[in-house]
């Protein structure tokens, strides 16, 4: 397609943004809120797939800027699947059992609303992990 | 799930590609479509990382983990591991020689804390391949306002107001050589791209090339537009055949989405691109000598005036900027003249690619603002002189340049500062020496480069270097006379004043700048016939110290031509005729008995 005018180069420019949009953050680490999901073989057999799934759809769903990062075990494996939520400027806080609807509820109320889910939080009292 | 999570980013730079990253992405693709996520995970082949002496690199994104020296067969565990269980891979981690621990993020690495990218901006961040990448990053955008928004001279005034000067070593002003170029009235006008990168050891253009080719075709565009051009021509030295195939894609993307060709942007501007290969001479690189190469003529100089911007390529009025320094083009228009003078020092805006290579740990293209100290770029970015060694020196501008030395380490370097103390700035080469390089040696190799490189067309630099280097050799096989320096001084100036263009007026100065700085070692050479480095082979004698030798035969039964006698618990001798100069039995020795040269 050809490009004639600014306007056409900006309409191209949002649709290729969101293929790049992942790597865009790598330079801008600690502004933007991370939310890790453990994604060790325990992780997973619970399925923790699901769950990042349901995660990365509700953030482009809500049009969020966070980074998804899948990690390994965190040492929680009763609780499976576990997200960590890290916002900038307040502590880490962990959720357990997460499953597609939590996580959905987890990017809407914690994230956009700066709520967290009191029944779900398994740790919020330590440092950055 | 369909929706891409995660960018694993390969560097398809020349030296990453040499170490079989094709293969890596190769393999990882497979290993990602082995276990079903092919639609979640995605290899992108970027540009150059310049993180080179650790290459192959590769990247994965969102984490910011970077994965160092990766071989094709590691695909398997890092998918297996990073991918799929989201551990990270220890044994691929950089390990940090001065903090001595594995670094993981990419910001982390002191390699990168201390630069600040805007030349290399998208280089290892998109794939060059696809014009989309580019767009994403505010590609084209620079071009848009200026087609639509401003006058060519209003273009032109914020180039001028930036600071920005010539990259390819001469520090011109870019502005105002545009505005030169607007100036000039004829029919016919040519944007040159000075692609032929000829600098021993520089290869910044290269990777701006090959890594974010849109940046420099954008930049020809908008100088087009500002100087009235239509035709754009990028010189580039064939012996790039990826950065040739990177930018053949390129401009066909470009022309496909109507960035190149008739009316861009619905304006009345229409400007294209095409490119000549050169065969990579170094005197090419001088603009001059680059427009009769374009010619089809041999690629000599003639004498300035008339400049390219009056009479250039065809005679028409031209214009020849370096790469570089059209890359540094579209962030100016994106972010404003005032944002890039901002940065760097008084007379010398904005950053420089700098070409790390050497003994330097971290062998690599490094981006820093002007006025950043040698010691920061060496130490904190470099990573440290190898093996632990003692810096010695290091050549900044190639073979026009000259050596600094640990006492202008601090000097915080623009093109005045790295003038005033005797060097350039060159294209960015910059060449790490420790303690085990020979001074004269090092003047002898650059030397022997210009001469070879000399065109012939004036006297004092196709007879002078020569001259020179017939001297210096006679010099470093031990038949060097006592005025020996002072000749290569005068003949230095001599062609120094004389020659017609850069390369012969620069050529002497690494002689120059090595007698002035280590005249001492010439003094060794000539006088006492001794190299006390060992490099000069002619001029090396190991010798056992007999008070310190305890008669280990060691270094008797490490010895290749059995030159090392001596009986057990007595003092050994070396036999001067058969040594060899290998050094091995001074690297065998515990009880530092064997004299080096």
């Amino acid at each position: 397609m050809a490009i004639k005018s600014l306007d056409e180069l900006k309409k191209i420019r949002e649709a290729s943004l969101k293929k790049v949009s992942l790597r865009e953050t790598g330079e801008a680490v600690g502004e933007i809120p991370e939310i890790l999901v453990g994604m060790a073989t325990c992780g997973i057999a619970a399925g923790a797939r699901e769950t990042f799934a349901a995660l990365l759809e509700a953030i482009e769903a809500e049009g969020l800027e966070v980074r998804l990062i899948q990690v390994g075990c965190l040492g929680l494996c009763h609780s499976e699947p576990t997200v960590q939520v890290n916002v900038p400027g307040s502590e880490p806080v962990l959720y357990g059992k997460v499953d597609a609807a939590m996580a959905k509820e987890i990017v809407k109320k914690h994230l956009k609303d700066g709520e967290m889910l009191q029944d779900n939080v398994l740790i919020n009292t330590f440092a950055k992990a | 799930m369909s929706k891409v999570r995660s960018h694993i980013l390969v560097c398809g730079g020349t030296g990453c590609v040499a170490s079989q990253s094709e293969d890596i992405i190769k393999n990882l693709e497979k290993e990602i479509a082995k276990i079903g996520y092919q639609d979640e995970v995605k290899v992108v082949k970027t540009g150059c990382f310049g993180f080179c002496g650790q290459g192959p690199i590769v990247k994965i994104q969102p984490d910011n983990v970077i994965y160092v020296m990766v071989k094709p067969e590691d695909a398997e565990e890092i998918v297996s591991e990073h991918i799929v269980k989201g551990r990270k891979l220890d044994r691929l981690l950089y390990d940090e020689p001065l903090l001595q621990q594995k670094i993981e993020m990419h910001h982390d690495m002191p390699f990168y804390k201390k630069q600040y990218r805007i030349a290399l901006r998208n280089c290892g961040m998109i794939n060059p391949e696809d014009i989309n990448e580019y767009i994403a990053f505010e590609g084209y955008q620079a071009l848009g306002m200026a087609l639509t928004e401003m006058t060519p001279q209003e273009a032109i005034q914020i180039v001028k107001d930036s600071g920005l000067r010539g990259r390819g070593g001469g520090g011109f002003p870019t502005g105002l050589k545009w505005e030169l170029a607007a100036k000039s009235v004829s029919d016919k006008k040519y944007v040159v791209c000075n692609a032929d990168e000829g600098d021993p050891g520089a290869f910044m253009d290269r990777s701006i090339l090959e890594g974010d080719p849109h940046s420099v075709i954008e930049a020809m565009a908008i100088c087009g537009y500002c100087m009235g051009a239509d035709e754009g021509l990028v010189y580039i030295r064939a012996e790039y055949p990826l950065a040739i195939h990177r930018l053949e894609v390129a401009l066909a993307q470009a022309r496909e989405t109507g960035l190149l060709g008739e009316n861009i942007f619905g304006t009345d501007f229409s400007f294209d691109i095409t490119l000549k290969l050169g065969a990579g001479a170094f005197v090419c690189g001088e603009e001059t000598a680059l427009i009769h190469s374009m010619e089809g003529m041999r690629g000599e100089p003639t004498k300035k005036p008339p400049y390219p911007a009056v009479e250039g390529f065809n005679k028409k009025p031209t214009n020849v900027n370096n790469v570089e320094t059209y890359a540094n083009i579209a962030p100016i228009f994106l972010k404003g003249a005032e944002w890039f003078s901002s940065i760097g020092t008084e007379n010398s805006k904005g950053t420089k690619v700098f070409a790390l290579a050497g003994k330097v740990n971290n062998v690599g293209l490094v981006e820093v603002p002007m006025g950043t100290t040698l010691r920061e770029i060496i130490f904190d970015i470099g990573g440290g002189i190898r093996d632990g060694k003692a810096f010695k020196a290091v050549q900044t501008g190639g073979p026009s340049g000259g050596v600094i030395t640990v006492a202008d380490l601090d000097t915080p370097i623009d093109y005045d500062s790295l003038k005033a103390i005797g060097s350039m700035m060159g294209s960015g080469g910059m060449i790490v020496m420790d303690e085990d390089n020979c001074m004269v040696n090092i003047a002898k190799f650059y030397l022997d480069f210009t001469k070879d490189e000399s065109c012939g067309k004036c006297t004092p630099c196709r007879v002078g270097t020569k001259r020179m280097l017939e001297m210096l050799e006679r010099i470093t096989d031990g038949e060097g006379q006592s005025g020996d320096i002072e000749k290569l001084q005068q003949l230095g100036a001599a062609i120094k004043d004389t020659a017609l263009c850069g390369l012969g007026q620069t050529a002497p100065n690494p002689v120059l700048s090595t007698i002035h700085f280590f005249r001492e070692e010439y003094e060794e050479h000539i006088n006492d016939k001794y190299c006390r480095t060992g490099e000069c082979k002619a001029l090396t004698k190991y010798e056992i110290i007999t008070d310190k030798c305890v008669g280990c035969t060691a270094c008797a039964r490490v010895c290749p031509v059995n030159a090392i006698s001596g009986k057990v618990k007595e003092a050994h001798v070396i036999d001067q005729a058969a040594c060899i100069s290998c050094g091995a039995c001074y690297e065998k020795c515990r009880f530092e008995a064997i004299r080096r040269p």
